[in-house]
């Protein structure tokens, strides 16, 4: 538990080190969200009806814009192999490290999206929604970029090739969470949305680390 | 090629290799090589670039898994439990393996924290000062000379409480005092029943010591 909590405090601290890396991907969801009003002008029908789309596809966009530096900046320096040979088990590390990403690249999509939704003309209880979901989505998010992030190590044009191997798996959580905001926008009920949001989140916090951990340590050797 | 080393009082403390064979692509780097070096000694393994000194060291942290053969410690292949060899291992490769965005004392306290080991703050200080780096504790890494990113290493390597230590090329980028004090730092270690194993191109004057040429 204090090995999970020691690398959580030195990823946050390494960002907090180098701003621009993080706020970045933040501004990209910012700026992707607030052009659409600004193209498709005031018809608040409209804007309401894309809303959930655009918010969704923006935050797995930039949760891509992350991704690349979860192992690759590690691996680069030595510290990856370190983290290999640490006396404690690789997927407890991993998962402190996704925990990491999560809050740094998650977690402020959570906290923006109501400011974001207020542009696209939702109503409090669509924006409330929308948090949630983006609450239970983005977590699933960073667990299976880890992934790509570990399967692509060492590649040369990684990036790409992380983006073409993780976007399709990013398909449920895209449908599930702008379903979810839809589905109560126009009234009906959502609670389908966030049982499949939660297994989804369940699913992928059980085998993903496990996977990223082996990933790692073949891209090692 | 075998590298025997008289065997002192701890027979159960002893780093063995049996039968290793390393592939690195088409190319056989070695193979049916067996080594054992037990509490209190040293390996010294030499050879030309590229003949495959760090593979070797990399097979024997269980980094990288051998064509063949198996690396035993303690009599028990380190395949079975790696989470307990890890805890008496320390790996040196040669890269830094240091944040360069955090200073020399938060590296030395994050590697504390992944290696589960309890280091109060005089104590990695304590460690710092010894090589060199007072005042210079709280500067980003990246601020300090490739020697002085080594002399952090140095301050790992007296802090982390491994038996093992597995160090490659630690002479490197290290001035004349430095080479000094890392050769005072190996014996030190090997005093109090310790192990290393280290490749070098250069001659180290460490007592104990096997030569392994590849």
């Amino acid at each position: 538990m204090r090995a999970l909590l020691a690398i959580i405090h030195r990823d946050l601290l390494l960002v907090m080190r180098r701003k621009s890396e993080v706020l970045t991907a933040l501004f990209f969801f910012i700026v992707v969200t607030s052009l659409f009003p600004l193209g498709i002008g005031a018809d608040p029908a409209l804007l309401r009806k894309i809303a959930p789309g655009v918010i969704w596809v923006a935050a797995l966009l930039s949760t891509l814009l992350g991704l690349h530096r979860m192992f690759a900046a590690d691996d680069a320096d030595g510290t990856l192999e370190q983290i290999v040979l640490s006396p404690q088990p690789l997927v407890l590390l991993i998962t402190g490290k996704i925990i990491a990403h999560w809050i740094v690249c998650g977690l402020p999509l959570v906290i923006l999206a109501p400011i974001i939704g207020i542009q696209f003309d939702l109503d409090l209880s669509s924006l409330l929604v929308l948090m949630a979901t983006l609450l239970l989505g983005t977590p699933v998010l960073s667990l299976l970029g880890s992934i790509g992030a570990a399967l692509t190590l060492g590649v040369r044009g990684g990036s790409v090739l992380m983006s073409l191997l993780i976007l399709p798996l990013y398909i449920p959580v895209l449908i599930f969470g702008a379903g979810a905001v839809y589905a109560s926008s126009v009234g009906l009920d959502s609670s389908g949305y966030f049982s499949l949001l939660g297994a989804l989140l369940i699913l992928a916090l059980a085998f993903v680390p496990w996977v990223s951990a082996a990933a790692i340590k073949i891209a090692i050797e | 090629m075998t590298a025997h080393i008289s065997t002192t009082s701890n027979p159960a403390l002893a780093l063995e290799a049996h039968g290793l064979c390393c592939v690195r692509g088409e190319r056989e780097l070695f193979s049916d090589l067996n080594l054992r070096i037990s509490a209190g000694n040293c390996l010294h393994v030499r050879g030309e670039n590229g003949v495959g000194k760090t593979s070797l060291l990399r097979l024997l942290t269980g980094l990288s898994k051998p064509e063949s053969g198996e690396v035993l410690w303690g009599n028990q292949s380190i395949a079975l439990d790696p989470i307990a060899y890890h805890r008496e291992l320390l790996f040196l490769g040669h890269r830094d393996a240091l944040k360069e965005d955090l200073t020399a004392l938060e590296n030395i306290q994050m590697y504390a924290a992944l290696d589960d080991i309890a280091l109060p703050q005089e104590k990695a200080l304590a460690a710092l000062w010894r090589f060199g780096l007072r005042g210079r504790e709280n500067l980003p890494v990246n601020c300090l000379s490739a020697g002085q990113k080594r002399r952090v290493l140095m301050a790992r390597m007296l802090t982390r409480q491994a038996k093992l230590w597995i160090l490659d090329e630690p002479f490197n980028a290290l001035d004349t005092q430095a080479i000094q004090e890392m050769q005072n730092l190996i014996v030190e270690h090997l005093s109090v029943d310790g192990l290393v194993v280290l490749t070098s191109h250069q001659e180290v004057s460490i007592p104990n010591v096997q030569v392994l040429e590849l």
